[in-house]
């Protein structure tokens, strides 16, 4: 099976830091590898016979090779290139002793091309996969082991750098991607999927990150592209370079693939265990709650200031979001990509919240393709794994044009219309001010089945705007400005919502963080299915 | 200074600023004298006044005015409607768009203001148009009474020479010159004879130090004379020339007087302002350490004699050069509440504010001059919103995200006109408040502002913190040895922060660590989770590495319980605390001693900041294995920034000097900022095309925006 995923830096560089192999033999969770470990024994047996050693003493020494990996030099140039290897990486990741590997007996089975010569051949080949823990916590590194990580209920991160398939394998390499790619469907939803692009990864092997909940990059060492700048010029003659084409910048801040981008492997590591702790382990667990020494009845006096008087004039959504939240940590997601809607993790009174948001700073909030698509993605995700959602609203609308309409912006707000709509976790809606027209409707309105919809003060809730609606109502005439004030005396306020129940509370701003908090432990029990389907058909 | 106590009610006078009652009567026991702050109900005054000025003093005023039971009106610019003054406020009124000439200058707006509210009287605090006389005489035209003295002295005290004049004539000392051009050399001699050494010799026609010359003899006044006239040729085209006495190491020390419309004037001692960036005050301190009583009693009397000549009612604020040999000399004369009053106010016990209206409404003073202590010491910091790390302060603009004053601490005042979550814009003034302290002696009012600066939580701009703590803990300025000169002298190079003692160091790095292990231990421990491993809960010995300016430092820690043993730079530090995570303090036990600290930030990576003794350090905490492999990280290149220009800060862009395609000579103006009504030129680092301009005139700019790239 390792045969399809030629990952260059595995195969070149395992690591030679044996400190958490020395206590292998101890680790409690070692059940599960000596079965495996004995089948790619039998699987090898054609290099075993040419042994004089005995099974153990071969077993030592095929356990030090792979831990060598490619040899030293394979390592320096790992080094060389501003990488760690991959079991230096994986050390990182996990807490200090808790890696227990799988397959460290595997090497590719090709014969071709003189791949069959022993110093082409190292145990260990092109993937370190096993399981361990971040902060106590259960955690499966690469795919292979994906079937147990489903039945166990952890969730699966891959470290990708990878040259691609080996060429040398043929089909079989493209079997094993697409063995790959059905497991991260089937364990989509299961279990929390995380890619760390930490290298090259292009061609078919792009599918699997894509296919993932998460992917991460590291800046200026990592790409993604299906075709590379060679083969992107002899097609349509375009001169790009691999970093214009798929670098870390190009994917989180244009194309919208990946969800973030670290400075370097340490860093996307070390910020990989941070993020983990807001996940839950699987499908079946709640969302994970820590100890939490803010205050859950802490007032924020800054939020009553937070809103400008004139409505037309931009604010930080950020600065609510950092006030309200446990110790203002926000794990942003997707903080350069459609920054008109903010997205990410962050904990409630130590409970981990999903928190969406228009951000009035950019584009005034409005809703357009790429922030539809970002936020639907965000909410499904929530959904899926038991997190809480918390909206801020203040959206003027859907952005108006021919690109949008042409680029169908229907099809693609109606996804996020559709994830607001299907979510069944916890849902509280603060409308901080505008909630215009259908983007009212689609920012987790209490029609769509918000838990609790607050509006602050400021709120406006309404078909749209003074002005477009007055010069429609009243068009042609003239006392427009009276007919303006007229509209804002009765629209421009959270009172028709409220009144209708459309919001529950018009809240002091400063008590948000009190009242959501309140809210969650409230909603912590909620229980509510949508009916049976197979699946549901939202509008992709 | 004889001896007294401090007793609880004096401390209520301290803080009266947060507890505002009515008639409430705040009795000083001092020594043998003896008197009381009353807030007279009885006393009518107005009932209602109007206070053309925003921020800081604007709340102080009202504050006051409510102990009065005098109904208050704030007026505002648009952008400071949400603003703390307007919120106290009984009435607010908008009087224009943000820009100062456009609202709080515009008197058309604020007389249509005071018609509208009906109220009697306006105080006018500070800046604005307190010494506007103007605005004066249009108050009383309607008949509403102007807080301040009236307009007669307004004028006479506003023109520099008009009031060296009248203070010549009141027996006031003036620095000795010689008010003609000086002839020749023997002339010179002559003359500086008669002034008394030390002179300066000065170009008329001077400015920026060019053609001066000091003198402490007569070979030397000769020899100045024939520099001087030659450069002053050649840099003005003008050789004449100029003696007056030099003032050398001059210390700025002021007397506030109080006088009424009876002819009644007193003296409430001295404040010693001598700590100045650019003409600015940063620290002020009441009484001076340099005064003897005989100076303080000449001082005094002069002040008073000034503010009888020109027949002065309402506080004011006469200010002197003092040099090393207690010579003082007159400056000018402000007529007006200083922003520094509150030092005066701790150490006499006196409300100025309600002093100033009493006597705007006609009421004679209550003191006599005898009544006038010296209670304690006071000293006060000016913190502003603005980066101390560039000359001392430049201007610095954001969102107060998270603010808390040490206003918990005994003997501490903050007069504060901003809230959390205000913001401190580009229009106004970037003083965020005013920090003051009491004591019984220097020393516990010194200890006491370090403790309020480490206490005071200011998050969301860059302040000047780090320069108040240095300043009050420098050695010289503790000895009480400064002049003007003390920041240039003491920093020739800049501010550059804190200096870390080797001790200093390990407390930090030690501090580091043992909140970053506390942060990892946190973040391990799930609630009511049972798929969490317990193997890995009983660590208590790490190996860390921490890097602090750019060094490393291997760093071993033990923990017992919320204690932490740390063994960091051959030497071994304990530290223990509640590491409460969520909270902007971290007061910590190190080594046994009591310490404030605060963390800035905290992320996943090991990056950490921490406030230490003022001053911000940088720190990343690693485990051995990460720091190990951090060596294999690439060096990001820094962007090149000898050929790209960025605003040093926020501000408008006045004036763009150059376009694509032109070439610049290295130092040569590229465009000009404005910002808290201070113009910057900015420069080229060197010769070089202009590659693009991103920006013109009259946009508006953030700190680091890009302005302009050089090829």
């Amino acid at each position: 099976m390792a045969a399809f995923a030629a990952a260059r830096s595995s195969r070149g560089v395992l690591s030679a830091i044996k400190a958490s192999f020395n206590t292998f033999a101890n680790v409690k969770h070692g059940l599960a590898v000596a079965p495996i470990a004995q089948s790619h024994l039998l699987q090898h047996a054609r290099w075993y016979s040419v042994s004089h050693l005995s099974v153990h003493e071969r077993i030592d020494r095929k356990r030090n090779a792979a831990l060598v990996g490619g040899g030293q030099k394979r390592i320096d140039a790992q080094h060389k290139r501003g990488k760690l290897t991959a079991r230096e990486r994986v050390e990182l990741l996990l807490d200090p002793d808790s890696f227990v590997e799988y397959d460290m007996f595997v090497e590719h089975r090709c014969s071709d091309f003189g791949m069959e010569e022993d110093h082409n051949k190292f145990p260990g080949d092109s993937v370190v996969t096993g399981q361990g823990r971040i902060n106590g916590r259960l955690v499966y590194v690469f795919s292979q082991i994906m079937d147990q990580a489903m039945m166990v209920g952890a969730p699966v991160i891959g470290l990708n750098d990878s040259g691609g398939a080996r060429i040398q394998e043929g089909v079989e390499s493209l079997a094993g991607y697409a063995d790959i790619f059905l497991r991260n469907v089937l364990a989509s939803g299961v279990v929390p999927q995380i890619s760390l692009i930490m290298g090259p990864c292009a061609g078919g092997a792009v599918y699997s990150p894509a296919l993932t909940d998460f992917t991460f990059m590291v800046k200026d060492t990592s790409y993604l592209f299906i075709t590379g700048p060679d083969v992107v010029k002899s097609v349509t003659n375009e001169d790009v370079t691999q970093e214009e084409l798929g670098g870390a910048k190009t994917h989180t801040a244009v194309s919208g693939v990946a969800h973030r981008a670290f400075e370097n492997d340490i860093d996307a590591l070390l910020n990989l265990r941070d993020f983990f702790n807001f996940l839950p382990l699987s499908n079946r667990d709640p969302a994970p709650v820590t100890e939490c020494q803010d205050p859950s009845d802490r007032l924020v006096p800054g939020l009553d200031t937070v809103v400008p008087f004139e409505t037309t004039k931009a604010y930080d959504m950020l600065d609510i979001i950092q006030g309200v939240v446990d110790e203002r940590e926000f794990f942003e997601i997707m903080p350069n990509y459609a920054k008109n809607i903010v997205v990410g993790f962050a904990r409630m009174n130590g409970r981990t919240v999903g928190i969406v948001g228009n951000q009035p700073k950019v584009a005034s909030g409005c809703l357009d393709i790429n922030s539809s698509v970002k936020g639907a993605r965000f909410v499904r995700f929530c959904d899926a794994f038991n997190i809480p959602i918390i909206t801020f609203v203040d959206v003027p609308g859907f952005l108006p044009g021919t690109s949008q309409e042409y680029g169908g912006i229907i099809r693609h707000g109606a996804k996020l219309l559709f994830a607001f709509a299907e979510a069944t976790v916890p849902k509280i809606t603060i409308i901080t001010r505008k909630a215009y027209g259908g983007a009212y409707d689609v920012m987790s309105s209490k029609h769509l089945r918000g838990d609790v919809n607050y509006a602050w003060p400021s709120a406006e809730v309404a078909v749209m705007g003074a002005k477009g609606a007055v010069q429609i109502i009243f068009r042609g005439k003239t006392n427009q400005a009276e007919q303006e004030a007229e509209y804002v005396e009765k629209f421009a306020n959270p009172f028709p919502a409220a009144v209708r129940g459309f919001v529950d509370d018009i809240i002091v701003p400063s008590t948000t963080r009190k009242r959501i908090c309140r809210d969650l432990e409230v909603l912590a029990s909620k229980k509510q299915t949508n009916p049976w389907k197979k699946h549901a058909n939202i509008p992709l | 200074m004889a001896a007294y106590m401090i007793t609880p009610t004096l401390q209520r006078v301290l803080l009266s600023a947060k507890h505002v009652s009515f008639q409430s009567r705040y009795c000083v026991v001092a020594g043998r004298a003896r008197y009381s702050v009353v807030y007279d109900a009885s006393e009518k005054t107005f009932d209602k006044i109007l206070i053309a000025n925003r921020g800081e003093i604007a709340c102080r005023v009202m504050k006051t005015c409510r102990k009065m039971g005098i109904k208050t009106v704030a007026v505002h610019s648009d952008v400071d409607a949400n603003a703390v003054h307007v919120k106290m406020a009984d009435e607010a009124v908008c009087v224009g768009p943000a820009p100062t000439n456009r609202s709080y200058l515009n008197m058309d707006a604020i007389m249509d203001a005071i018609r509208i509210t009906g109220a009697q009287a306006v105080h006018p605090g500070y800046g604005f148009l307190s010494e506007n006389k103007e605005f004066a005489k249009r108050l009383a035209a309607e008949d509403v009474v102007f807080v301040g003295p009236d307009t007669h002295a307004i004028h006479a005290m506003g023109d520099k020479i008009e009031s060296k004049l009248l203070a010549k004539a009141a027996k006031v000392n003036v620095i000795p010159g010689f008010d003609g051009v000086v002839e020749n050399v023997e002339d010179a001699v002559k003359i500086a004879g008669q002034i008394g050494y030390p002179v300066m010799i000065k170009a008329s026609a001077g400015g920026g130090g060019k053609g001066m010359r000091i003198a402490w003899n007569d070979d030397e006044t000769r020899e100045g004379f024939r520099l001087s006239s030659q450069e002053a040729a050649s840099s003005f085209g003008d050789d004449r020339l100029l003696i007056e006495k030099f003032v050398d190491n001059p210390r700025h020390i002021e007397i506030q007087v109080l006088a009424d419309k009876h002819g009644n004037a007193l003296w409430l001692n001295e404040r010693e302002c001598s700590i100045q960036r650019r003409n600015q005050k940063v620290v002020e301190e009441a009484p001076s350490t340099f005064l003897d009583p005989d100076t303080r009693r000449a001082m005094g009397e002069q002040a008073v004699q000034l503010a009888k000549a020109v027949k002065y009612s309402s506080a004011g604020t006469v200010e002197f050069l003092v040099d090393s040999k207690k010579n003082f000399y007159f400056l000018e004369m402000n007529t007006r509440l200083q922003v520094e009053h509150p030092i005066t106010e701790c150490i006499t016990g006196l409300d100025l504010v309600q002093q100033m209206i009493r006597i705007a409404k006609g009421f004679p003073l209550v003191h006599r001059q005898e009544d006038i202590p010296i209670n304690g010491w006071a000293i006060e910091s000016r913190v502003y919103a603005e980066d101390p790390y560039k000359s001392f302060g430049l201007p610095s603009i954001g969102r107060l995200s998270q603010y808390q004053e040490p206003i918990s601490l005994p003997n501490v005042r903050v007069d504060s006109g901003i809230q959390e979550g205000s913001d401190i814009s580009i229009y106004y003034d970037p003083m965020i408040s005013k920090l003051v302290t009491y004591g019984a002696t220097r020393a516990e009012a010194l200890q006491k502002m370090e403790d309020a600066l480490d206490h005071y939580v200011i998050r969301g701009v860059t302040h000047n913190i780090p320069l108040l703590r240095e300043i009050i803990t420098n050695p010289r300025f503790i000895s009480g040895d400064i002049t003007t000169n003390f920041l240039p002298e003491e920093y020739p190079e800049g501010f550059t922060g804190h200096r870390l003692t080797p001790e200093g160091r390990r407390e930090l790095l030690a501090t580091a660590a043992a909140l970053y292990i506390s942060a990892q231990l946190r973040s391990q421990r799930f609630m009511g989770n049972l798929r969490v491993s317990t193997t890995s809960q009983e660590q208590s010995q790490w190996e860390l590495q921490v890097e602090l300016e750019k060094k490393s430092h291997l760093v071993s820690l033990s923990r017992s319980g919320s204690s932490f043993t740390v063994e960091v730079d051959g030497g071994s530090v304990e530290v223990s605390g509640e590491w409460n995570l969520a909270s902007a303090l971290l007061p910590l036990s190190i080594n046994g001693n009591p310490r404030v600290l605060q963390c800035l930030s905290r992320d996943a990576t090991g990056q950490i900041t921490l406030q230490y003794l003022g001053t911000q350090f940088k720190l990343r905490v690693l485990s051995r294995l990460a720091a190990k492999l951090t060596g294999h990280m690439p060096e990001k290149v820094p962007e090149d920034t000898s050929s790209i220009l960025r605003s040093p800060m926020p501000g408008s862009v006045v004036a763009v000097s150059v376009k694509p395609g032109d070439m610049v000579a290295e130092g040569q103006e590229i465009c000009v900022i404005e910002a808290m009504k201070m113009q910057n030129s900015l420069i080229a680092a060197r010769a070089a095309k202009v590659k693009s301009v991103h920006c013109k005139a009259g946009e508006t700019v953030g700190e680091g925006d890009l302005l302009v790239e050089l090829e």
